[in-house]
């Protein structure tokens, strides 16, 4: 029994220890070997990243990985490259990426200082910009006529901490409402329990495409935060990094990215062919002239 | 893993450590900008408070309503009485809590208007007040019948109404009897207080969820609202058992074990 049961444990340390093997080999060794790889996606990241049904996966970042994982795929002379799609969500994407189950993220990871000493970033194809949407007919043009209002935000993000913030440097005071997830936190809007919410530019353009009247909403105002958002690699694997980073640079060069946005936030998407309707922002377009892993710290400097 | 305890005494807003961490707490400092340890102990206020509002209305409730099912159905006035708290108990037992939080905030005020300009605060203590009300209801049901049928034909002897017969010999002793189950739902209910962070109560669970994305330091925010939820129940269920303690009548049902023993 004793014996068995050492054996046992033994088994399981040696099928760790071959686990962490091959986490730490090359990542590209592994792709040509097996002819797959792995990408994370998210279920519900309009139009970043999210499930049209039949566990298929597209949006702006998936399109993005699937051109760059065709490139590699000429590089390493594979006749074919098998993408497996494992969803991911907030809490799991860095240790699924950490572990080796997931070869590229592609959804909508904020690059910042406290991540990048887990996990890689390839160069920024995305900067996501916190706006205000409200009403249409509310006249609310800008954070200054918030003083006072309800403001909406979702609990667990980084909004929450940035309203916090304005409060205290500009001395004004919201009334902060918390909804659980966006969802929730549109229905305040909607329902009229908010005078406005607050979140990325993408999200809120997302939600306002999937309500019964997109007209009646706006995204106003100034540019409250910008972050990066990046495709996420394996810190330990600089290789693979600059495989995925020398293909970004060839998407770029031929003049691919402002037909994916196009494709992704300004026409009818599936699977419901609702418009996004976010504007190309001036910061991604001086993302794609400049490529750059900077992290979002780097943004808030300027 | 090590734990890094620091994490309550930085600023909410710059993540700097700020001057006066504990001696805050007592009146004795004051910060320029709240902590998340002041932010802590505000939300744990939230949390009391609704757990204090919705016992309030509960007890209530509940008594009152477990009080009506058992009323004699000698009259057509007892008989809309029992029905109605027999339907009160099993509408509002048989819907998930989180459900009818969300009823109250979303959907009862878009019939009801006035409800609109309630603060959430009253939304959700209503309904784990009602929630709750159901199951205290069933246990105050329970206490009453478990008395002998004899009180209730003496006080009928006595010459007592139905109402004296409940006033002065039914409900003195049923709700002695219930005390053990009415601690287990107060503390409950300060735990299932949790659900108010769904309509926005800045309470300790949204804290939780809020400060471990801005800290990356969950699980030093999660013990640290865990033992609060601990403590707060604990302290429930001391009070509880005081009263128990007072209230006991010696030869009667509720004299425990230790009366027995001093015959």
């Amino acid at each position: 029994m004793n014996i068995k049961l050492r054996s046992f444990v033994l088994a399981c340390i040696g099928a760790v220890t071959i686990q962490n093997v091959c986490a730490t080999s090359g990542t590209l060794d592994k792709i040509k070997s097996t002819g797959t790889v792995t990408m994370g996606v998210r279920e519900s990241s309009i139009p970043m990243s999210y499930t049209t049904g039949d566990s298929r996966f597209d949006g702006y970042h998936v399109e993005v990985c699937r051109m760059i994982l065709a490139n590699i795929k000429d590089n390493l002379k594979l006749s074919t490259l098998r993408i497996n799609y494992q969803p991911v969500t907030s809490q799991n994407r860095v240790p699924l990426v950490q572990n080796g189950t997931v070869d590229i993220e592609c959804g909508t990871t904020t690059n910042n200082m406290a991540r990048a000493k887990d996990v890689g970033f390839a160069n920024t194809l995305y900067v996501e910009e916190v706006r205000i949407a409200v009403k249409a007919n509310s006249g609310i043009n800008s954070i200054d006529q918030l003083a006072g209002k309800k403001v909406a935000t979702t609990t667990g993000t980084t909004s929450v901490q940035l309203l916090r913030k304005h409060e205290k440097a500009n001395g004004v005071n919201f009334d902060e409402v918390f909804g659980k997830d966006h969802a929730d936190s549109f229905l305040l809007l909607e329902s009229g329990r908010a005078d406005a919410f607050v979140m990325d530019g993408s999200i809120l353009a997302g939600n306002i495409a999937n309500s019964k009247n997109p007209k009646d909403y706006r995204i106003v105002g100034e540019v409250l935060s910008t972050e990066p958002i990046a495709i996420m690699v394996r810190k330990d694997d600089p290789e693979f990094k600059a495989a995925v980073n020398d293909a970004i640079t060839k998407i770029v060069k031929n003049g691919n990215m402002p037909k994916l946005w196009n494709k992704w936030f300004l026409q009818p998407i599936p699977p419901k062919n609702i418009i996004v309707g976010l504007d190309l922002s001036p910061a991604t377009k001086n993302a794609w002239a400049n490529l750059n892993d900077k992290p979002a710290e780097d943004y808030q400097k300027k | 893993m090590s734990l890094d305890v620091g994490v309550f005494c930085k600023s909410t807003l710059d993540g700097e450590v700020v001057d006066h961490c504990f001696s805050a707490l007592f009146g004795l400092g004051q910060n320029a900008d709240p902590s998340y340890l002041d932010w802590l102990m505000k939300a744990w206020g939230w949390t009391l408070a609704v757990a204090g509002l919705s016992l309030i209305i509960a007890i209530i409730l509940g008594a009152f309503m477990g009080t009506l099912r058992t009323l004699p159905v000698t009259n057509g006035m007892n008989r809309v009485l029992v029905r109605f708290s027999t339907m009160w108990v099993e509408l509002f037992r048989n819907i998930p809590i989180l459900v009818q939080v969300f009823l109250w905030y979303h959907v009862i005020p878009a019939f009801i208007l006035p409800l609109k300009a309630l603060p959430s605060y009253w939304l959700v203590s209503i309904a784990l007040g009602f929630f709750t009300s159901a199951r205290i209801a069933e246990q105050v049901r329970a206490g009453i019948q478990a008395l002998p049928s004899g009180q209730q034909m003496a006080a009928t002897a006595l010459g007592l109404t139905t109402f004296q017969s409940y006033r002065y010999i039914i409900l003195p002793m049923a709700l002695r009897i219930v005390i053990p189950p009415l601690t287990s739902e107060c503390m409950n209910l300060v735990k299932n207080s949790s659900v108010a962070f769904a309509v926005s109560v800045p309470e300790l669970t949204l804290f939780a969820m809020q400060a471990q994305e801005e800290t990356s330091r969950g699980v030093e925010i999660y013990l640290a609202v865990t033992f609060l939820y601990a403590l707060s129940a604990f302290t429930v269920n001391r009070v509880m058992s005081l009263i128990e303690r007072r209230t006991r009548i010696p030869g009667f049902i509720t004299a425990s074990s230790d009366a027995v023993l001093a015959h």
